[in-house]
C-alpha cells in the first residue's frame, strides 16, 4: 500500500480559492432569479400557468429531466464509491469528493423539483408517514429511497465541511461510521436507479414495444452506472480545463475502459431483449423508430471511441466518448419517459413550455452555481502538488 | 473481493485478462437472466405477480352503446350529483359576458377534473346510420371502469387511490394524495384528471357516486337514463346480462331493464321492449381488458373506432410491475443481504484511508 500512504497524508483536499462572482456564476444566478419568478406564478395560479403540462402528459420535462435524468447525472458519487470504497481501488481516491458534491447537488435538486412538479405539494410529507405509506407503490420506494439517499450524501460529504472549519473531534467519530454510510450510498442508487425503469412498466403498451420492457429496471441500473462514469469524465475534464488544474487523464482512461464495458453491455441487453420480445422490427420504420436509432448511434460511436486503448489518454477523445455516453443515457432515458410515450385515449400533444424549459434551466443553473461556489470555498478537489504537475 | 484485487503486485495484462473473462461471464449471465425474464410464460415467471379477482360483490354499470340516444342527461346528473362545475368546451365559449362571466352552458367533450362522466360520438362518412360503422354514428360513456386489478392504486404512493374490498369501487382520497399525478400516468383507460389550472387541484375521477349508494340510491347516470343504457348492478349480473345481449339477433324483440338490474338500488323501475336494430359486437369491453373491469360495455361498432384500447393483454399492469418488485424486495432480504456485503467491504477497505 505505499503508493497509497502517499496520498493519504495531511490534508489532502483544499479549496480551489479565487473569486466567488465569476460571469458563468452571475450567469447562473441570473437564471437561477428568472425561474423563482416563473415558480411564484406556478404557485399561486397552477401547474398549466407555468408549463404545457396535461392529462395526457402529466409527466413532462420536470419530471424525465429534472429527476430521471438529473439524478442519473447525480450517479457520480455512487459509481466511485463502488470503485474506491467496495472495489476498494485507491487510485480513484481523488475523484470521491467532486463526484459525492455532484452527486449531492443532482439529488438534492432531483428533490427540489419535484417539489415543483408535485400537484399537492403541501401533503409530500405523506410519503414518509407508515400510515400513508403503499407498500406496491414504485413511487415509495424510489422516493424514500432518494430522500434517504440525500441524507447519505450529506453525511459522505460532510467531513468537507468539519474540515474546513476545523471540526476535527466530530470527524473522527463520523470517520469510524462512516463505512455504514458508504454502503447505503451503494446501496440506495443500486435501488432507486433500477426502480426509475420499473416506475414504467406499468403504463404498458402506452410506451413504444422498442422500450416497454420487464428489462427496464436492468436498463435503468446500467444508464445510472454509465452516466456515473460519463459526469466523472465530464467534470474533470471541465474542472482541469476551465480551474487550469493538470489533467487526470491516468485515472480516467481507466474510467473510460470500465465505460466501455457498461456500454458495450447496454447495447448487447437492448438488442438480446428486443429479439427475445419479438419487436426486433420495429427498429425499421416502426413508429418512434428514429429516436431509437439516435439513441443507438449515440451510444455506439461513444464505446466504439473507446475502444482504441490509445484514445483512453486522449483527454479530448475522452471527453468526446464521455459527452456521447452521456447524451446517450439522455436520449434513452427521456424516450422512456416522453418520447416513447403515448397517451392511452388522446389525442394529447405536449412539447414544454418556455416557462416549462426556463424551471428546468433554474435547476441546473443552481447546481452548477452552487457547485462552483463550493469547490472555491471547501476542500473538495485534490491538492495539487508540484510533482504532479 | 479477494485478495488479489487489493495486491498491487499484479500485472496490468493479468489485470486486463481479468476483467475481460469478468466482462465475458457478466455479459453471458445477464444475456441468460433476460431471456427468462422476457420469454418465460407469465405462470412460470417468477417477475410476475398472479392477477387480482374480482370482489364477489363488485358493482359496476353496463353501458349499451346501441342504447344510448346521446341525450347526455347522465353528464347532467353526474354534475350535479357530485357538485362539478361546468366544463365548457373550446367551441362553445359564450359570445357575451352572461352569467356573472361565469361559463353556464356545460359542454365538456373528454373527461377532466371537471367532468367524471362523458358521451362522446363516433361518426363515420355520411354519418346516417345509427350503430354502424360505414357511413353512420355510435355513442359511448366515458367513466372509470374500476379495474378489478387497478394500476392507480397500485402506483399511488400514500394510499389516496384505494380499492373498496367490498365493492370494489375505486376510491380517492384528496387529503391524502401528493398530487404526484401517476395515477394519471398510468391508467390505462385515461380516466384520472388533475386540476392544472388550480393552484390547489384536485385528482377527480368517477367514484361510481358512493355517496348516492350509501342512501340506497342510484349513481347520477344510472339514476337518469331514460333508455337503460346506462345500467346498474352487481357486475356478475351485468356480465351475464351483457352475454344475453350480444346473442340477441337483428330483428329480435326483447326487454331492456332500467336502474338497478336488480330492482333494488333505487327501487324497482319498468324497463321497456325494444327491437334490436343492430347487430352487437360479441367483443364485451370490460369482461378481459387488463384483468378485467367492473364497468362493461356493449356495442354494435368495434371498440378500437369508439377510441377504448382494445389490443391489451388480459392482466393488468401491475401483475408486471409489482411482479418485480415482490421479487427483488421479497421480505427485504436481497437489500439487506447486499447491504450486508457492501458494509463488510465498506468496513473493511475505508480502515486504510485513514483521511476520509
Amino acid at each position: 500500500m505505499s503508493s497509497h500512504v502517499k496520498e493519504h497524508h495531511g490534508h489532502e483536499h483544499q479549496p480551489l480559492g479565487g473569486r466567488v462572482l465569476t460571469l458563468p456564476f452571475l450567469i447562473c444566478a441570473t437564471l437561477v432569479a428568472i425561474a423563482g419568478v416563473i415558480l411564484f406564478q406556478r404557485y399561486t395560479q397552477g401547474l398549466a400557468a407555468a408549463s404545457n403540462l396535461n392529462d395526457g402528459y402529466p409527466w413532462g420535462i420536470w419530471v424525465a429531466i429534472d429527476v430521471v435524468i438529473g439524478s442519473a447525472f447525480g450517479c457520480a458519487g455512487y459509481v466511485i464509491a463502488l470503485l474506491c470504497y467496495i472495489l476498494n481501488r485507491g487510485e480513484y481516491h481523488p475523484l470521491v469528493r467532486p463526484a459525492v458534491l455532484a452527486s449531492l447537488f443532482g439529488y438534492g435538486l432531483a428533490g427540489l423539483a419535484v417539489l415543483v412538479d408535485l400537484g399537492r405539494y403541501w401533503n409530500f410529507y405523506h410519503m414518509m408517514l407508515p400510515w400513508y405509506a403503499q407498500p406496491n407503490s414504485v413511487m415509495l420506494e424510489v422516493g424514500l429511497c432518494v430522500a434517504t439517499y440525500t441524507l447519505v450524501l450529506v453525511v459522505e460529504f460532510a467531513p468537507a465541511f468539519l474540515e474546513r472549519f476545523g471540526i476535527e473531534g466530530l470527524r473522527a467519530k463520523l470517520n469510524k461510521v462512516l463505512w455504514v454510510f458508504i454502503a447505503l450510498g451503494v446501496l440506495l442508487p443500486t435501488m432507486h436507479q433500477s426502480s426509475l425503469g420499473t416506475m414504467m412498466v406499468i403504463v404498458g403498451h402506452k410506451l413504444s414495444p422498442l422500450w416497454q420492457s420487464q428489462m427496464l429496471p436492468v436498463f435503468f441500473l446500467l444508464t445510472a452506472i454509465l452516466m456515473g462514469f460519463a459526469i466523472v469524465v465530464w467534470e474533470s475534464v471541465m474542472a482541469s480545463l476551465n480551474f487550469r488544474r493538470p489533467m487526470e487523464t491516468p485515472v480516467l482512461s481507466k474510467l473510460s475502459g470500465l465505460m466501455l464495458v457498461v456500454a458495450s453491455l447496454f447495447v448487447v441487453l437492448r438488442f438480446v431483449d428486443l429479439i427475445v420480445r419479438g419487436q426486433i422490427g420495429q427498429i425499421f420504420g416502426g413508429p418512434q423508430s428514429g429516436w431509437f436509432i439516435a439513441e443507438m448511434v449515440l451510444m455506439i460511436s461513444g464505446l466504439a471511441l473507446l475502444i482504441p486503448k490509445a484514445n483512453r489518454n486522449r483527454s479530448r477523445a475522452l471527453f468526446l466518448a464521455a459527452s456521447l455516453l452521456l447524451a446517450a443515457g439522455i436520449l434513452y432515458r427521456l424516450n422512456v419517459y416522453l418520447i416513447g410515450f403515448t397517451p392511452a385515449v388522446g389525442p394529447w400533444h405536449y412539447f414544454p413550455s418556455v416557462k416549462e424549459i426556463m424551471i428546468t434551466v433554474g435547476v441546473f443553473a443552481l447546481e452548477i452555481a452552487l457547485y462552483l461556489l463550493f469547490v472555491k470555498k471547501l476542500p473538495v478537489m485534490h491538492a495539487v502538488h508540484p510533482e504532479h504537475g | 473481493m479477494s485478495k488479489n484485487m487489493m495486491s498491487k503486485s499484479r500485472t496490468s495484462v493479468s489485470r486486463r485478462g481479468f476483467l475481460r473473462n469478468a466482462v465475458k461471464g457478466s455479459a453471458a449471465a445477464a444475456a441468460a437472466a433476460c431471456t427468462t425474464v422476457v420469454a418465460a410464460p407469465p405462470e412460470a415467471n417468477a417477475l410476475v405477480r398472479p392477477p387480482k379477482p374480482l370482489p364477489p360483490d363488485a358493482v359496476g354499470l353496463l353501458y349499451d352503446s346501441t342504447l344510448c340516444i346521446g341525450c347526455k342527461a347522465c353528464v347532467t346528473a353526474c354534475k350535479e350529483v357530485n357538485h362539478m362545475p361546468p366544463d365548457v368546451g373550446p367551441a362553445q365559449q359564450g359570445w357575451n359576458a352572461g352569467g356573472g362571466g361565469q361559463p353556464i352552458y356545460d359542454s365538456p367533450v373528454e373527461l377532466s377534473a371537471k367532468t367524471l362522466n362523458v358521451i362522446k360520438a363516433y361518426s363515420h362518412g355520411t354519418g346516417a346510420t345509427k350503430d354502424a360503422a360505414e357511413n353512420g354514428f355510435a355513442f359511448i360513456k366515458r367513466q372509470c371502469l374500476h379495474c378489478a386489478d387497478p394500476s392507480c392504486v397500485s402506483v399511488c404512493p400514500v394510499s389516496a387511490m384505494t380499492k373498496d374490498a367490498k365493492t370494489g369501487i375505486v376510491n380517492h382520497d384528496p387529503s391524502a394524495c401528493i398530487g404526484c399525478r401517476y395515477c394519471v400516468l398510468s391508467c390505462p383507460f385515461g380516466v384520472p384528471k388533475y386540476d392544472y389550472n388550480d393552484a390547489f387541484g384536485e385528482i377527480k375521477k368517477c367514484q361510481l357516486c358512493k355517496q348516492q349508494l350509501a342512501k340506497n340510491e342510484l349513481p347520477g347516470c344510472a339514476d337518469v337514463c331514460p333508455t337503460g343504457a346506462t345500467l346498474f348492478g352487481r357486475t356478475e349480473d351485468l356480465k351475464a346480462e351483457a352475454k344475453r345481449r350480444t346473442a340477441l339477433k337483428v330483428g329480435e324483440y326483447t326487454h331492456f331493464p332500467r336502474g338497478d338490474i336488480a330492482g333494488k338500488v333505487g327501487g324497482p323501475r319498468s324497463g321497456h321492449e325494444k327491437l334490436v336494430e343492430a347487430a352487437y359486437q360479441t367483443h364485451i369491453y370490460g369482461e378481459k381488458e387488463l384483468g378485467g373491469t367492473q364497468c362493461l360495455a356493449v356495442s354494435a361498432v368495434p371498440f378500437d373506432k369508439l377510441n377504448l384500447p382494445t389490443n391489451v393483454p388480459e392482466n393488468g399492469y401491475p401483475t408486471l410491475s409489482e411482479g418485480i418488485q415482490h421479487t427483488l424486495y421479497a421480505g427485504m432480504i436481497a437489500p439487506a443481504t447486499v447491504f450486508a456485503g457492501l458494509a463488510y467491504l465498506a468496513h473493511r477497505n475505508t480502515k486504510n484511508h485513514t483521511d476520509e
